[in-house]
């Protein structure tokens, strides 16, 4: 049973990416419910709180914290196995008021994903300071668009070079797991595009492959997390 | 007594609503035009949380020093004809993060405005970060004395992207800054083993949306690994890479900014 929290208050995606574009929220005696893709799949975001794609969403800090208090109050996802929140870029008033609002649920860790080249590794690098300054675990690092394969001719290019090492370079010197690479695959824009399934759409891509791999792993770090609380209880 | 904006002649904002779409890249690229056309350009990055600029040049080791007037922006070359501020300066180590909320960003963002010492500027380009936030808002507020000439907003060419990109349209008509027109980045790749051009990130999103909208579509800028080379190495693409795919592109976003210009004079 999943939940899927998008708190990008000012650039919404999950809806469109979700194929559940237009629709609303619906409020009941025991909150608001959530919107499903699945029996097992519900989301929440403020994507779904607009009335018109061209709707922007112009506020300061306070009214966005506002925003993600009551989603998590508010919200009635029922008996969840996973809550998964998708942030916007950064290490600002999302991020901490996330942080802060989960601390008594417990949150297992983040997840942060980079591309190969420096430009991006230099921001992720702070975002990892940010997590170690709130104390929240990193369960690991994903390098996203990590190298392209011409459909004609099969040869791989580095579309974002990873000229400093990448990722992988970037984990070992910080000490943090690299979950893995995922390559460049024009299916996966489409398929965001439409709001359909890329592991459905493409289930022989080398990119469903890596993603495959890495929820597994995070899957694998979560049961052995919850395990080890267990164990002090 | 005189203001710091006094002798910038133009001020830019590049936007997107969207994140990774190559913000910083085209504020770059844009300076590195303009002042192969002969022009003095500043670059003021007020994206705190992710200052990417610095780098960019080369000159993410400089210090920022204070004049009279208020700080010295830094200077990415002897010329001294692109100068640039941004909070990437004011770091003690380049990995530091600034956790901060709305309201110490807002106090930053007025002082970057008023405090740098530009002194006489053909151009003045401000580099943002994605959204309609706190930045947004304190920076546009803190220009509107200045009349800014408007923005460009740069989307990739996929819905998912066009789709905040279209919010961030209603920002700028609600803040009443005028939007000089759009630019669709990451537009198509051309492999250099075979020449196939695969559309990774999709294909003419960023055309239908001006469109839509009714602003000037800039142009498409290609996925170029020599331009992401340039930018990690803190090289001038303009300079080095004259037959690259990107270069005509880019070229022509800064013309038709000078255009833009001439037309605005006269």
């Amino acid at each position: 049973q999943v939940a899927l929290l998008d708190i990008d208050i000012c650039g919404p995606s999950i809806p469109k990416m979700m194929g559940l574009e237009g629709e609303q929220v619906h409020q009941s005696g025991s909150g608001w419910s959530p919107v499903y893709v699945e029996e097992n799949l519900g989301v929440m975001s403020v994507g779904f709180l607009l009335s018109s794609p061209d709707d922007a969403v112009i506020w300061r800090g306070p009214k966005k914290n506002g925003l993600i208090k009551q989603f998590l109050r508010d919200v009635d996802w029922g008996e969840i196995d996973y809550l998964i929140v998708d942030t916007p870029p950064g290490t600002s008033d999302e991020h901490l008021s996330i942080v802060q609002y989960l601390s008594a649920a417990h949150i297992d860790g983040a997840v942060i994903i980079t591309t190969p080249q420096e430009v991006s590794l230099q921001d992720v690098r702070k975002e990892i300071n940010f997590c170690h300054k709130v104390k929240l675990p990193i369960i690991g690092v994903v390098e996203n668009m990590s190298g392209f394969i011409c459909p004609k001719c099969k040869n791989e290019s580095q579309i974002f070079p990873p000229t400093t090492g990448g990722a992988e370079k970037m984990c070992q010197n910080l000490n943090v797991s690299l979950l893995g690479k995922v390559p460049l695959d024009p299916q996966i824009g489409r398929s965001c595009d439409k709001g359909q399934s890329f592991l459905s759409e493409a289930p022989e891509s080398p990119a469903t492959s890596s993603y495959r791999n890495i929820i597994q792993r995070i899957q694998e770090y979560c049961d052995q997390h919850h395990f080890q609380e267990e164990k002090i209880i | 007594e005189r203001s710091n904006l006094a002798g910038v002649r133009h001020i830019l904002l590049v936007l997107s609503g969207k994140g990774g779409v190559g913000k910083s890249t085209i504020s770059t690229e844009l300076a590195l035009s303009l002042r192969h056309s002969g022009k003095k350009v500043g670059i003021l990055d007020v994206d705190l949380c992710g200052p990417s600029i610095p780098r960019m040049f080369r000159v993410q080791d400089n210090d920022v020093h204070q004049c009279d007037s208020g700080w010295v922006p830094v200077f990415v070359d002897q010329d001294k004809s692109i100068s640039l501020m941004s909070i990437g300066f004011l770091l003690e180590k380049p990995d530091d993060a600034v956790v901060w909320r709305g309201p110490k960003k807002n106090a930053l963002i007025k002082q970057f405005v008023a405090d740098v010492a530009w002194g006489d500027l053909d151009f003045l380009i401000v580099d943002t970060p994605p959204g309609t936030s706190d930045e947004h808002i304190s920076t546009v507020e803190a220009l509107r004395p200045y009349k800014p000439l408007g923005a460009i907003l740069v989307t990739t060419p996929q819905a998912v992207s066009v789709g905040d990109v279209r919010r961030e349209l209603t920002f700028c008509k609600k803040m009443g800054l005028r939007v000089l027109g759009i630019v669709e980045n990451m537009s198509g790749f051309v492999c250099p083993h075979c020449s196939e051009c695969t559309n990774i990130f999709s294909k003419g999103g960023g055309e239908e949306l001006a469109k839509h909208a009714g602003v000037p579509f800039l142009g498409c800028v290609p996925l170029d690994p020599q331009l992401s080379q340039s930018l990690e190495e803190g090289r001038d693409f303009i300079q080095e890479f004259p037959k690259s795919s990107a270069f005509p592109a880019l070229a022509h976003i800064a013309q038709q900014i000078l255009d833009g210009m001439s037309q605005r004079s006269s």
